[in-house]
């Protein structure tokens, strides 16, 4: 078998591992929707959201609950793998450290899709019937995979740490902003119905974050999965 | 523990280019025509603008070089950067919103420029936090420059942030096109490199002086982990 099967078979496993492990428990996507859906709703209610205001802000609202909701996930999935000595077992396991990032980044982001799933048609229905689209969809493929690569290393990083709870979030709030404001400028140039050559620019910055931080996760991963 | 004689050179030297380049932004540098007076908190302004930005570089370099060669040495350059950094664009970002009161009428606007270079210094504010959650000193240093090299990418966005979007932050290096450019008089020009070059001159001063309390405090630490042993050996 060459290597870039092992590799790939490596980081399906890993993938399957966390499928299964939160099939049984649901503890990764239950909380991560609870707490996005009470985000919605303190929006609504603390600015006091007029029906015109909501199908302006809705794109915004989206974006906030699903970066907060995110940490939630993120500090859940790498915290049990730290708090059940699982992280040591992975790290002795024979295959590429690499594997190992990419199968839990993989997984962060099957999460973090699967509670998108849920999350747009209700926010939808709640704020703004026109999020349901192709172009809405397609940013949060692309800002949801920026936030897992991002997310996974710093969240990696924050669960070893003694304040590994208050950690997380102020780590990856200021990293991830450029994805953040080119998402939320993106999916409401699709709510506006703005010409695409408007909206492509926002796009190129999604991919362009994306690119430059898998990148550098290939560059540091290395460090923080050293044990 | 000495004060090496190079640095205490280096102290007056520093000194002495800060006030040449004081006299020349007061004495030297005429009265901007439309802003006046306060115009001259941009000499200051921009130079600690560059001298932060030039700090977060610093860092980036140093933190890439400890992950590949692990000697802690690069990661007292790294800390050292970042603080230095940090101070010099909380300088950076206050003096603008002095400057920008008068100018703008408030103290506070969220343009991309001011916005961009917020979020910076929360970013290497961020470092700081994980440096200190961190107890394992090997861990630390680690995590640190991985941090670093992350968050590092929020120092060319704010560079380029006023050239890529409609801002109304004056453009000062390589201006052009029909961006809210500044316009020096040659009189000007001389008080505004003057002013880059002394602050360079704080930059490395400082520096200096912060690897040589890294290593203080590493000697201190050293010195109480053997006390330690010392009582531990006695009980």
């Amino acid at each position: 078998m060459n290597r870039g099967r092992a590799f790939g078979r490596a980081v399906l496993a890993l993938v399957w591992k966390d499928l299964l492990a939160e099939l049984r428990s649901l503890e990764v996507i239950s909380a991560m929707l609870v707490f996005a859906l009470t985000v919605i709703l303190v929006f609504n209610f603390a600015l006091e959201l007029t029906p015109r205001l909501r199908a302006e802000l809705s794109s915004g609202v989206l974006w906030v609950s699903l970066a907060f909701s995110g940490t939630l996930g993120l500090n859940r999935s790498l915290g049990q793998e730290k708090d059940r000595g699982c992280l040591d077992g992975l790290l002795l396991a024979p295959v590429d450290r690499l594997a190992i990032f990419f199968g839990k980044a993989l997984a962060n982001w099957l999460f973090m899709l699967l509670s998108l799933v849920i999350l747009l048609p209700v926010l939808s229905v709640l704020y703004d019937p026109r999020l349901l689209q192709a172009g809405v969809w397609g940013v949060a493929l692309l800002g949801s995979l920026g936030y897992v690569v991002v997310g996974t290393l710093l969240a990696s990083m924050a669960v070893q740490a003694r304040t590994r709870d208050v950690l997380l979030p102020i780590l990856l709030f200021p990293v991830l902003l450029p994805a953040l404001v080119a998402s939320v400028k993106a999916s409401s140039g699709f709510l506006l119905g703005l010409p695409g050559n408007e909206i492509s620019p926002w796009l190129m910055v999604l991919i362009v974050y994306d690119l430059i931080f898998l990148a550098l996760a290939l560059f540091v991963f290395d460090a923080i999965l050293e044990e | 523990m000495r004060k090496p004689l190079g640095l205490k050179i280096l102290d007056g030297v520093t000194l002495l280019a800060f006030a040449a380049a004081a006299a020349l932004v007061f004495f030297y540098a005429p009265l901007e025509a439309q802003m006046g007076a306060v115009q001259k908190v941009f000499y200051f302004h921009v130079a600690a603008g560059w001298t932060g930005m030039l700090g977060f570089v610093v860092a980036a370099v140093t933190s890439a070089l400890y992950l590949i060669t692990r000697n802690p040495r690069w990661d007292g350059f790294s800390v050292s950067g970042v603080e230095i950094g940090l101070v010099f664009m909380l300088i950076n970002i206050v003096s603008g919103s002095i400057w920008a009161y008068p100018t703008w009428n408030t103290w506070w606007t969220w343009d991309v420029r001011l916005t961009t270079a917020t979020i910076m210094e929360l970013i290497y504010l961020a470092y700081g936090l994980l440096r200190q959650g961190v107890e394992d000193l090997e861990r630390r240093r680690r995590f640190a420059a991985v941090y670093a090299l992350l968050g590092f990418v929020s120092v060319p966005i704010t560079f380029v942030s006023i050239r890529l979007f409609n801002s109304i932050h004056p453009v000062v290096i390589g201006a052009g096109g029909e961006m809210p450019t500044m316009a020096f008089t040659p009189a000007m020009q001389v008080a505004f490199f003057g002013s880059l070059i002394a602050f360079s001159f704080i930059f490395v001063d400082l520096f200096w002086h912060r690897l040589l309390l890294a290593n203080w405090a590493e000697q201190v630490d050293a010195l109480k982990a053997r006390f330690e042993d010392v009582e531990g050996g006695m009980n």
